[in-house]
């Protein structure tokens, strides 16, 4: 890190800042950064509720029975959840259906609008991501708690494994249940952060005009991948969101 | 760091020397925790309580539409198999009642014929008769009449010959030449 510092005070074309894009900073000037502060995390999340917004409520306002564009598109969100809820929770989890909706509305425009040149993607930060992993695992653990009791207890106990061995599979549930949410966390943030800091080192070579080119192609080649990053990281976390949902519904094993 | 005198100078590189990565500068954890928090309080009331509920009604509208449209298409698939039968039947029975008609007025005019024909044949018979009736009162009329001539004949030529003969005689021996 020094070097490159010393590398950009030298004058040198070669000048890295692939993380300066997730920095926080105020809209409005200043540099203290309260709870309460109006900065680019604000504008971006802003402009997520505008796209869900215009999905959502305008797309759908014709209320059409021959659905229009962008009825159509937000009927098959709709349509692409629900069954995702109803094929991997069950029935009775589509009481949480409009939760997990709402989770998924959230991350897939957080990611697509992240995907804008010189947008900050709110889904990049593990402040983020670890309140909505730490949401879907507190919900989902007090919910099994709520529903069976001491029976969601079941969930650790291996009843189908050979006695002796059930003990040593409870504390591997144990473990694995609890690296849930940091798995589920760090899963999005990181792909979405490496993504867009590996554009970021790649449009730092387009400085040299010998590699350029390439440089540009492989932008475009990540940026392509990126965009299939954003939804399909979206889908893992509602996906997986739907599956933590199941054990806390029927934890028998 | 060496890099404290840089950061006075570059304030964009501030945070990326402070911190490495700003996803690890926990100052501004609660900045963007508060803001994630009212987002998703946000997104949430607007789906739950405009767009879903819509959405929902649309797709359950169109379902049950697509389902009465079935139904009714069914009816009329059954409706025009019911048409298709009746006018099979229609067919069947007209042609039925046609072959019926002709056998009726063929029966009819055979029966017609054989009458006509049996009337010609007796009025064939009648003239025949009536003919041949006048056919002999012609040829009995011819027979007297020739012997009338004959006797008369034989009466001038008996007394032409100066011979006497009564007129017995005469007929006698008429009829008996012309029976000879």
């Amino acid at each position: 890190m020094a070097t490159e510092a010393h590398g950009a005070e030298e004058g040198s074309s070669l000048v890295f800042h692939p993380m300066d894009q997730f920095i926080v900073k105020p809209l409005f000037g200043g540099t203290e950064v309260h709870w309460y502060t109006i900065t680019n995390v604000t504008l971006w999340m802003a402009l997520t509720i505008v796209a869900v917004l215009a999905l959502m409520v305008l797309g759908t306002s014709g209320k059409k029975q021959v659905p229009s564009r962008g009825q159509s598109m937000a009927e098959m969100a709709y349509g692409f959840v629900y069954k995702m809820v109803e094929d991997v929770s069950g029935k009775d989890g589509l009481r949480y259906f409009p939760y997990i909706f709402t989770l998924f509305m959230f991350i897939v425009f957080a990611n697509v609008l992240g995907l804008l040149p010189m947008s900050f993607t709110t889904t990049s930060h593990f402040a983020v991501t670890v309140v909505l992993a730490l949401a879907v695992f507190l919900g989902v653990t007090i919910l099994g708690f709520v529903l069976h009791g001491t029976h969601f207890l079941g969930l650790f106990w291996v009843s189908s494994a050979p006695g002796p061995l059930r003990p040593v599979l409870a504390v591997i549930e144990i473990i694995s249940y609890f690296v849930r949410p940091v798995s589920h966390s760090i899963r999005l943030a990181g792909n979405v952060m490496a993504g867009h800091a590996v554009i970021k080192v790649f449009a730092g070579f387009a400085a040299i005009a010998a590699v350029s080119p390439v440089s540009i192609l492989a932008i475009v080649g990540m940026y392509g991948l990126e965009v299939l990053v954003a939804f399909i990281q979206a889908y893992v976390f509602t996906i997986l969101t739907c599956v933590y949902l199941k054990d806390a519904l029927h934890p028998a094993h | 760091m060496a890099t404290e005198t840089h950061d006075a100078v570059e304030g964009a590189a501030h945070a990326a020397e402070s911190a490495g990565m700003p996803q690890l500068d926990f100052s501004t954890w609660g900045n963007q925790i508060f803001w994630l928090i009212v987002t998703l309080v946000v997104i949430y009331l607007i789906l739950s309580k405009i767009a879903l509920p819509r959405v929902g009604a649309v797709l359950a509208d169109r379902a049950g539409t697509i389902a009465n449209n079935i139904a009714a298409a069914d009816e009329l698939k059954q409706k025009a198999k019911d048409a298709e039968a009746a006018y099979d039947k229609a067919l069947a029975d007209a042609r039925a009642e046609a072959s019926s008609i002709v056998e009726a007025t063929r029966a009819e005019n055979a029966e017609k014929l054989k009458a006509a024909t049996a009337e010609a044949d007796a009025k064939i018979a009648a003239k025949t008769a009536e003919g041949e009736a006048a056919i002999a009162e012609i040829r009995a009329g011819a027979a007297v009449a020739a012997e009338t001539v004959a006797r008369e004949a034989a009466a001038e030529i008996v007394s032409a010959m100066g011979f006497k003969a009564s007129d017995e005689e005469i007929a006698a021996g008429v009829s008996s030449r012309l029976k000879g």
